[in-house]
């Protein structure tokens, strides 16, 4: 008999969502109360001052990274159904290495365009980038499932040398480097806004769950059943292309969490697309929530990238993942 | 009514179907059968709008299924393809659900709930119905996938080579599933299939293929002949009435 993670995490429970919810909110708490420099609590309700700190820099980072990671893992979520690929994933598809370069590019014609041309031109970028990955995948001969996120790896990695060139020639290397760290340190009152956006689109996605769960039956279904497959496949990549655009020019990258969070969630509970949504945004906050806690902690008073811990943590989790259920994850 | 006019199809410099015309009027089961690289299931895609034809048309009572509104078409006609690999960790009950998404777009009525436990009852999959389909063998799997194509209650349903992967009890179950779906249930079914003797035994009417033709129509009384048959198959084959069947022998 094969091993059935479904009777091991008996996620179906009806409280089960609410307790992961309450778990996420206490970890927002434990996210503001860390830091350098203490927040006055005793003051904070008769010294109009002492909320400063909370509002402009506490406050916007944990919800910067409660969206980054909520739409992050969504975006996993919808390419891996419209690929039918458990092994797709932004980082695993040029949408973000092409959301790179576009942030390069602003940066060597435009560097003093305010946050939301930069993000446009991002949103763009990745756009091409992931239509262009589809369109290699769609005239593959042999769409193997490992096959699939190895020619986006690829295509990740000659738009990633591209921009790396344009870098160098430009002198910005450094600047690069920064940029695509996936630090939450500089996220402050004023510089993060856009990310709220993203919170939009998560409940687009959440209202169109149907037509990505038939999307992800495969094109001769889905036109069976009746589904626009075309438009379906637009207008998630259209969400995937926006999403990655705020977050890469707010944070940088953040890797592993669009593969990790959905497998695991699938692993948990199945694939019912609408039902996963929530569990997928609710995991999702809180790996990068924890991750952040414990880039700011592990050196404190320095800082280790959330990106970082989230690379480290994301590679065992996923090893976890492939080795928990070796069926499921079959190429 | 489904009428196939002069429908043809070309991939590269090979024409795989060649100018085929046919019409299935409503009612009955029609088997398709033929060589391998017939053209066969190129001629169902087709007439189920998941391939274009390069000429020709299909029409569903006068209208082109090409040109059609595909939501609306979706209650009509089904097609059900044969490699069926479900990448979605889905239950039996979840993707037979999916065969409602025409009439609820996934949000289930109580009657979507009573069509798929009538689907999944049909099938006997009523016991697998909480089972995930990476559970189930390569037959439950199949059956699965014809319980979707039945729940979506549609008057024209495709099926290409439903029989894979079917031992000879499933198979004899299936093929008496779709005579009851054509007679109980005024369905029009068209099968792609191999045997042709389930053909000989279950349809009302038999269409043979050959590279890319359609090279004889007719009950299955006029197809079982062997002559015919050698002619199409290219081995020899005897032709035997069974208890008032056409049966034929090929083996060896």
């Amino acid at each position: 008999m094969r091993f059935s993670p479904v009777r091991f995490f008996p996620i179906r429970s009806r409280l089960a969502l609410p307790a992961a919810l309450m778990a996420v909110v206490l970890l927002s708490a434990l996210s503001m109360a860390v830091g350098t420099g203490d927040i006055p609590w005793r003051l904070l309700l008769t010294d109009p001052g002492a909320g400063d700190l909370l509002l402009i820099t506490r406050w916007p980072r944990t919800a910067a990274l409660l969206l980054a990671g909520m739409s992050m893992a969504l975006c996993g979520l919808i390419m891996q159904q419209l690929t039918q690929n458990r092994f797709v994933e932004p980082g695993t598809a040029g949408t973000v290495s092409s959301a790179g370069l576009g942030l390069l590019v602003m940066g060597i014609f435009w560097p003093a365009a305010p946050v939301a041309v930069k993000m446009l031109a991002a949103t763009g970028f990745a756009l091409a980038g992931t239509a262009l990955f589809l369109l290699i995948v769609s005239r593959l001969p042999l769409r193997s499932s490992l096959l699939v996120p190895l020619v986006g790896i690829m295509l990740g990695a000659v738009v990633g040398a591209a921009t790396v060139f344009l870098a160098v020639r430009f002198e910005m290397l450094q600047s690069l480097v920064g940029w695509m760290a996936g630090d939450f340190s500089a996220v402050l009152r004023g510089r993060y806004e856009v990310l709220w956006l993203s919170g939009g689109l998560m409940l687009l996605a959440y209202a169109v769950a149907d037509r990505f769960a038939v999307a992800g039956m495969g094109r001769d279904v889905a036109v069976t059943l009746g589904l626009n497959y075309r438009a379906t496949l637009a207008l998630g990549l259209a969400i995937v292309a926006a999403v990655n655009g705020m977050v890469t020019v707010v944070i940088g990258t953040l890797p592993f969490l669009g593969l990790i969070v959905p497998n695991l969630v699938s692993l948990m509970r199945g694939d019912s697309v609408r039902g996963n949504i929530p569990w997928v945004c609710v995991l999702g906050g809180g790996i990068v929530l924890a991750c952040d806690i414990v880039g700011r902690v592990v050196r404190a008073p320095y800082e280790v990238p959330v990106g970082t811990v989230l690379g480290v943590f994301g590679a065992l989790l996923f090893l976890g993942v492939l080795l928990t259920d070796r069926a499921h994850a079959r190429p | 009514m489904i009428e196939v006019r002069n429908v043809s199809k070309v991939y590269g410099a090979r024409r795989v179907v060649e100018d085929v015309s046919f019409t299935l009027p409503p009612g009955g089961v029609v088997s398709l059968i033929g060589p391998n690289g017939a053209g066969k299931s190129t001629l169902l895609s087709v007439m189920g709008r998941l391939l274009p034809a390069d000429g020709g048309q299909v029409l569903l009572d006068g209208r082109d299924v090409a040109a059609t509104d595909s939501a609306a078409l979706a209650r009509r006609l089904s097609i059900l393809r044969q490699e069926n690999h479900f990448v979605s960790r889905l239950t039996v009950r979840d993707l037979v659900a999916f065969g409602r998404y025409p009439y609820s777009g996934g949000r289930l009525t109580a009657e979507d709930r009573d069509r798929v436990a009538e689907a999944l009852a049909f099938l006997d999959l009523t016991a697998l119905a909480d089972r995930y389909l990476d559970q189930l063998s390569g037959g439950q799997r199949q059956r699965a996938a014809v319980a979707m194509v039945l729940c979506q209650n549609t008057d024209y349903i495709l099926l290409d080579e439903p029989l894979n992967n079917l031992d000879m009890r499933h198979a004899v179950a299936m093929m008496r599933l779709i005579r009851r779906a054509a007679d109980d249930l005024g369905r029009t079914v068209v099968v792609v299939i191999h045997d042709i003797n389930f053909a000989s035994a279950y349809s009302d009417r038999i269409l043979v293929m050959k590279d890319g033709r359609l090279q004889h129509d007719g009950p299955p009384a006029e197809i079982m002949r062997p002559d015919l048959l050698e002619a199409v198959f290219e081995i020899p084959v005897q032709v035997r009435q069974i208890e008032g069947q056409a049966v034929g022998i090929y083996y060896r």
